[in-house]
């Protein structure tokens, strides 16, 4: 039994949930991506305090990649969700419902 | 003071020349968008994707045959099974079968991508991506004939990612060969020339849900790595198998962080590929993309996925087979209802063989979830079954999808399923190939989907799970009479007014004429192709 990391993959946990729960009720998709990128940092906060509890270095250079995947992620879906925003005047997920059953 | 020693990592360049020289064709692609004049653009561009995939084709050959004839000559390891990259990478029999088939797919898809006859001289892509739908910029760009020939580079990229994303031997490698195969299909779905607003809309869609399935895996990862104190295949089996007690992690959490772990890994994978419940973005991404980049995903994605999924689950994930078998069983049932019946109910040709697309990933979770390793010699077992049956899936997708966009109302595709009444009629030739595509994704005797289905039936049967195999029987023979329907439509209703098949340079006809006869010999002939997959089906740990 090790408290801190109890505490620590809890909050990371909770990170992970309130990202979770803000992608599905929020409906702004800049809302949305920031919710997804929360998820990340919650899954890097795992990895680093993992490394930590192991005593190893390879969850610490995952959080590094992580770092470098989701940097990447923001320049493709930023260009995207601007695209859209120029096109409809808006950043709702719910006004673009051309496809559809 | 401890001193500091690095040892340079060997790296296996001969090995990993196929996936070097895909990557470097795309560096090359963009360094061409930066160097060149518009108008050399095109051609290099198309060059430099065959150069790459023929050279990266003949350097995996040359593996192959070396690896082959060095097994002859008495050694007793096989040298094409290892690991590679300082134990990134697993060099055996299913990844080179994988990077095989997405290279030879990646070469047919990536092709019709250079067609410039179906929209009267301009490609399948936006002018300007960058400008908006309707305003005076984009019509500018389209007079001035700008174009996007980056969409090769971004093919080849996509590609690339999906090549490591099956031989990957951890999980962070894994993950970073998930988004490199994603984020350029998540750009190429944006930038279709028709149909802007429905395109960005699929790729807004694709991306968001994407990135979300990309956090569930990410954080499923990290639960794993918390378990087992390791990364790679091995370290994850040996811990799960050795009923790791002792890591730090496991005395605070219990076996709760692993199932979790492994739950939240299967939703990322599992989207991927478009299994049931995480089908939401098919239809809509598969309708809104333009059609070449709906056909490459369709297959790429979907090897790379499913064939990524078996090997997590049977190398490190095969000590609790007991647990995932059951739930991944029940996915499958749901996949192929819901692709099935969905499908029934489709009115626009892209949708239906989204819905179809997401009904075969069903079927081939029948083998996947039967995990029957061990068969008689020259027999498929659970790996080899789904590599026939994605071989014969691709090949039909990729021809399916380029017929789609010879059919057209006007000068835009004709997605309507009633506008494709009485094609065979009025064009004999793309009606019989398409007819070919339909009677191979129903599973009628003849053609490789058949075979295909026979395969993982079978693999899912003899694994113990035939009850699986019997609701896939079930329903193919609903998924058959979804496929006959067009097919009369096609052949015996009355033609529709204003519909017409253009015509296709050779960038099309050349994938969609390999892709029907390959559908076709390996429904008549499967002997040679199951033979060489049975000598490939072998993970190595």
């Amino acid at each position: 039994m090790n408290p801190t990391l109890l505490a620590v993959v809890t909050l990371a946990a909770v990170l992970f949930c309130i990202g979770l729960v803000g992608v599905l009720i929020r409906r702004n998709a800049l809302i949305i991506f920031m919710c997804v990128e929360l998820m990340l940092n919650a899954a890097n906060l795992l990895f680093v305090a993992f490394a930590w509890a192991h005593g190893g270095l390879d969850g610490q250079v995952a959080a590094f990649f992580v770092m470098v995947v989701a940097a990447a992620e923001v320049v493709v879906g930023l260009s995207i969700i601007v695209a859209v925003y120029r096109a409809r005047r808006t950043t709702s997920v719910d006004v673009p419902d051309a496809l559809r059953l | 003071m401890i001193a500091l020693e690095t040892v340079a990592p060997v790296i296996e360049w001969q090995s990993l020349s196929p996936v070097l020289i895909v990557l470097g064709g795309a560096c090359l692609g963009v360094i061409w968008e930066g160097v060149l004049p518009r108008r050399l653009r095109n051609p290099f561009q198309i060059v430099t994707l065959l150069a790459a995939i023929i050279g990266a084709l003949t350097m995996l050959t040359l593996n192959f045959l070396h690896a082959s004839l060095a097994t002859d000559a008495a050694t007793s390891v096989d040298p094409k099974v290892g690991l590679l990259a300082v134990g990134t990478l697993c060099s055996d029999g299913p990844s080179m079968a994988a990077w095989f088939a997405l290279l030879v797919f990646g070469g047919l898809a990536l092709l019709i991508f250079g067609d410039r006859q179906l929209n009267q001289g301009a490609s399948a892509f936006a002018s300007a991506a960058a400008t908006t739908p309707g305003s005076d910029e984009e019509q500018l760009a389209d007079t001035i004939g700008r174009e996007h020939t980056e969409v090769y580079a971004l093919g080849l990229f996509s590609l690339a990612g999906m090549m490591v994303f099956v031989a990957a031997n951890d999980l962070i490698t894994m993950f970073i060969a998930l988004e490199v195969m994603s984020l350029p299909l998540y750009l190429l779905a944006a930038i279709a020339r028709r149909k802007r607003l429905l395109s960005q809309e699929a790729a807004l869609k694709y991306f968001l849900l994407g990135a979300f399935a990309s956090a569930f895996f990410l954080f499923g990862a990290a639960l794993i790595y918390g378990y087992s104190g390791s990364f790679q295949w091995a370290g994850i089996d040996s811990a799960i198998s050795g009923g790791s007690t002792s890591g730090v992690a496991v005395v605070t959490f219990g076996d709760g962080i692993l199932i979790t772990g492994v739950a939240l890994l299967a939703v990322g994978l599992l989207f991927k590929m478009g299994a049931v419940p995480f089908q939401s973005w098919v239809p809509d991404v598969y309708t809104g993309s333009p059609t070449p980049v709906t056909g490459w995903m369709a297959v790429g994605v979907k090897i790379a996925a499913i064939l990524g999924m078996m090997r997590v689950f049977y190398v490190a994930l095969g000590g609790i087979r007991w647990t995932w078998q059951p739930v991944i069983a029940v996915v499958a049932v749901l996949t192929m209802v819901v692709g099935v019946i969905m499908a029934l109910a489709q009115t626009n040709i892209k949708r239906l063989l989204a819905y179809s697309a997401v009904s075969h990933a069903g079927f081939i979770l029948t083998a996947v979830v039967g995990t029957q390793f061990y068969v008689g010699a020259g027999q498929l077992n659970a790996i080899g079954s789904v590599m026939f049956y994605l071989i014969g899936y691709g090949f039909a997708t990729i021809a399916g999808f380029a017929i789609i966009m010879m059919v057209r109302r006007g000068s835009a595709e004709a997605w309507d399923l009633d506008d494709w009444a009485g094609i065979g009629v009025k064009n004999p030739v793309v009606g019989v190939l398409f007819a070919i595509v339909l009677l191979s994704f129903a599973g009628i005797p003849l053609t490789a989907g058949f075979i295909g289905k026979w395969a993982v039936f079978t693999s899912a049967w003899t694994g113990g799970y035939w009850w699986l195999a019997v609701v896939g029987i079930a329903f193919s023979l609903v998924a058959a009479y979804l496929y006959l329907k067009v097919l009369i439509k096609m052949f015996f209703a009355p033609p529709a007014e204003g519909v017409r098949v253009a015509k296709a340079s050779p960038f099309v006809w050349i994938p969609v004429i390999i892709s029907t006869i390959a559908t076709l010999i390996l429904g008549l002939l499967p002997g040679p192709v199951m033979q060489w997959l049975s000598t490939l089906e072998i993970f190595i740990r």
